[in-house]
């Protein structure tokens, strides 16, 4: 996930520009509701950043990221129940809050937890085998959600007032997004300098040939369960802001349909490329939205959209864009 | 480096202990008996060739030595240290070098990253995740120094997909020469090299031994015979032989089982 090239970068820059002026634009013309698309976007890219570092750096397939995103999202929505409702939260007897910092510091702390665990115990395999454990973890998780009746079950979990932050508005959808939007760049900035760093050059040397990783003293184990476990943190952030967006938390997002739709993401924008997941989910919540509109069978577009760039486009949109097929240079 | 006259690991009576001792390995795969209680050791300044017919364990000796497989019994000694139950990171760390016979290189990486990365590796600078390994000076300046020594300076911001066997052959090289090497084990350095490649990379690994003693498995004995201090032969898992160059042309037991009845 290097930052590329100088026309990655201007490709990269359009992205983020892209994705601020739209909802620059809507809330000018007065249309919360494309501001709401757009916080989707974000939020979605944010998770597909967190899997990036795994499945495009690490080529770690994981397809159960949604554990993590909805670990974020049942944090969130656990404290914020527990505020709403003047109870202390089990277990430990504190209250909950209505503080998205401190909802954020629970998400990371809990997803990066969560995927060490995970990691320790899938990271022993690889290739198919990887993807079935991870899938497994996922759906245990979902499982759980389901059958747990204390916070919604099946049904989910509702909050009545969106989480605050200080100094901000959050009921208000632009100053919601742009918080949002700080928090994606602030964190794609973090992954180009892990990926940039000596660390980013093993854990991709792991992926390409991880006995030159051995032989110059370096453990492929550990340096993929560390990205493993930072990758999970970024999704469970990810799943936090998910909550917060629709004020409402089901086990759908642990689903492993969603992890699909999270590898959607990181494929369709570019794997390993650091804007990619940015793309993807630019073009997947407009998608969802137009085609949507249009059809329910809109996610056949998807699916061509996703077969033209695995037969077509190898590096995503952001490496057809960018023209340059390979994303370490 | 150690120095022999200070260097506590010396004895009086033998001269400097060996850089690497091998004692008594077995391996058995199934039926196989791959190694077959080998005895072998590598002395600072020396280079010890290890040669024998297709099959005889050389790789499966080679594994064990870097750490990539396990030994069923027998030890194997880094400067002193026993280092049987130690990984193949371990071993690196300690001063193992290895070259591949088949190139192991992040491909799609340049030259450059994949030096940085040796050098990262031999400094314990893996688990830097902030700064930039190509802004890093500390990483840059030895792994421009491999480059150089290795003839790749022209192609270091070249990826190792587009480098010619000859230049990923000389990667191998590069990579284990920032890592502080103690003692190379090279695995064919010379497979798949032209007359011309060939040449150059024997008088490369000729200046090399000063630099830390090699343990050599190749098949062009032309070179072996050049290069080598000392050459093993192993035939079937076990060392039927060990000695200088002229001691092994002529030893008639390995006339017959390797070399043919008129060989070099």
């Amino acid at each position: 996930m290097t930052a590329g090239g100088g026309r990655e970068r201007i490709v990269n820059a359009g992205l983020a520009a892209l994705l601020l002026a739209v909802p620059l634009w809507a809330h000018w013309a007065g249309e919360p509701f494309t501001i709401t698309l757009a916080t989707r976007a974000a939020i979605l890219a944010l998770a597909g950043v967190g899997l990036n570092l795994a499945l495009g750096t690490g080529g770690l397939v994981s397809l159960g990221h949604a554990a993590f995103f909805g670990l974020g999202g049942y944090a969130m929505g656990i404290l914020a129940y527990h505020a709403q409702t003047v109870t202390p939260l089990p277990l430990w007897d504190l209250a909950g809050t209505r503080s998205m910092p401190v909802i954020w510091l629970v998400a990371v702390v809990g997803g990066a937890a969560v995927a060490a665990l995970v990691g320790a115990l899938s990271l022993r395999s690889s290739g198919v085998y990887f993807i079935m454990l991870t899938l497994a973890f996922g759906q245990m998780c979902f499982y759980f959600a389901v059958a747990w009746p204390a916070y919604g079950g099946e049904d989910g979990l509702s909050i009545w007032v969106r989480n605050g932050f200080p100094g901000l508005n959050t009921l208000d959808p632009l100053q919601f997004f742009l918080l949002v939007y700080a928090v994606l760049v602030a964190v794609i900035w973090m992954m180009a300098r892990i990926t940039a760093s000596p660390f980013g050059l093993a854990l991709a040397a792991a992926r390409q040939s991880p006995a030159r990783v051995e032989a110059v003293g370096g453990r492929p184990f550990r340096l993929r369960l560390v990205a493993f476990v930072i990758s999970g943190a970024v999704t469970a952030l990810a799943g936090a802001l998910f909550a917060d967006l629709n004020r409402f938390v089901s086990p759908s997002m642990l689903n492993w349909q969603t992890s699909g739709e999270l590898i959607v993401i990181v494929v369709l924008g570019g794997v390993a490329r650091l804007f990619g997941p940015v793309a993807g989910a630019i073009v997947l919540v407009a998608l969802e939205h137009w085609l949507g509109g249009i059809s329910d069978y809109w996610q056949i577009a998807l699916g061509v959209a996703l077969l033209a760039v695995v037969l077509f486009a190898r590096g995503g949109l952001v490496g057809a864009l960018a023209g340059r097929p390979v994303a370490h240079d | 480096m150690t120095d022999p006259m200070t260097d506590p690991m010396t004895d009086p009576m033998t001269g400097p202990a060996p850089i690497l001792e091998v004692i008594g390995l077995r391996k058995r795969f199934g039926a196989l008996q791959a190694t077959d209680g080998v005895s072998l050791d590598l002395r600072a300044g020396e280079i010890h060739a290890l040669i024998g017919p297709n099959g005889a364990g050389k790789s499966t000796l080679i594994g064990q030595i870097a750490g990539a497989l396990r030994p069923d019994a027998g030890r194997v000694l880094i400067a002193g240290q026993d280092v049987t139950a130690m990984d193949t990171a371990g071993r690196a760390r300690l001063g193992l070098a290895r070259t591949f016979q088949i190139s192991a290189l992040a491909m799609e990486m340049t030259v450059l990253q994949n030096v940085v990365l040796g050098v990262a590796g031999a400094t314990r600078g893996l688990w830097r995740l902030w700064r930039p390994a190509l802004r890093d000076a500390a990483l840059l300046d030895p792994a421009r120094a491999a480059l150089a020594r290795t003839g790749l300076t022209g192609e270091a911001a070249t990826p190792v997909a587009a480098l010619s066997h000859g230049q990923r052959r000389r990667l191998e090289l590069a990579l284990a020469l920032v890592l502080r090497p103690r003692l190379f084990v090279m695995d064919e350095p010379l497979a798949g090299l032209g007359t011309d490649g060939s040449a150059a990379m024997t008088r490369t690994l000729d200046t090399l031994r000063d630099t830390a003693p090699i343990l050599l498995v190749e098949h062009d004995m032309d070179a072996v015979f050049r290069l080598a201090d000392r050459i093993s032969v192993l035939v079937e898992g076990r060392i039927v032989a060990t000695g200088p160059p002229d001691a092994i042309r002529a030893d008639s037991h390995v006339r017959r089982a390797y070399l043919g009845a008129d060989g070099p």
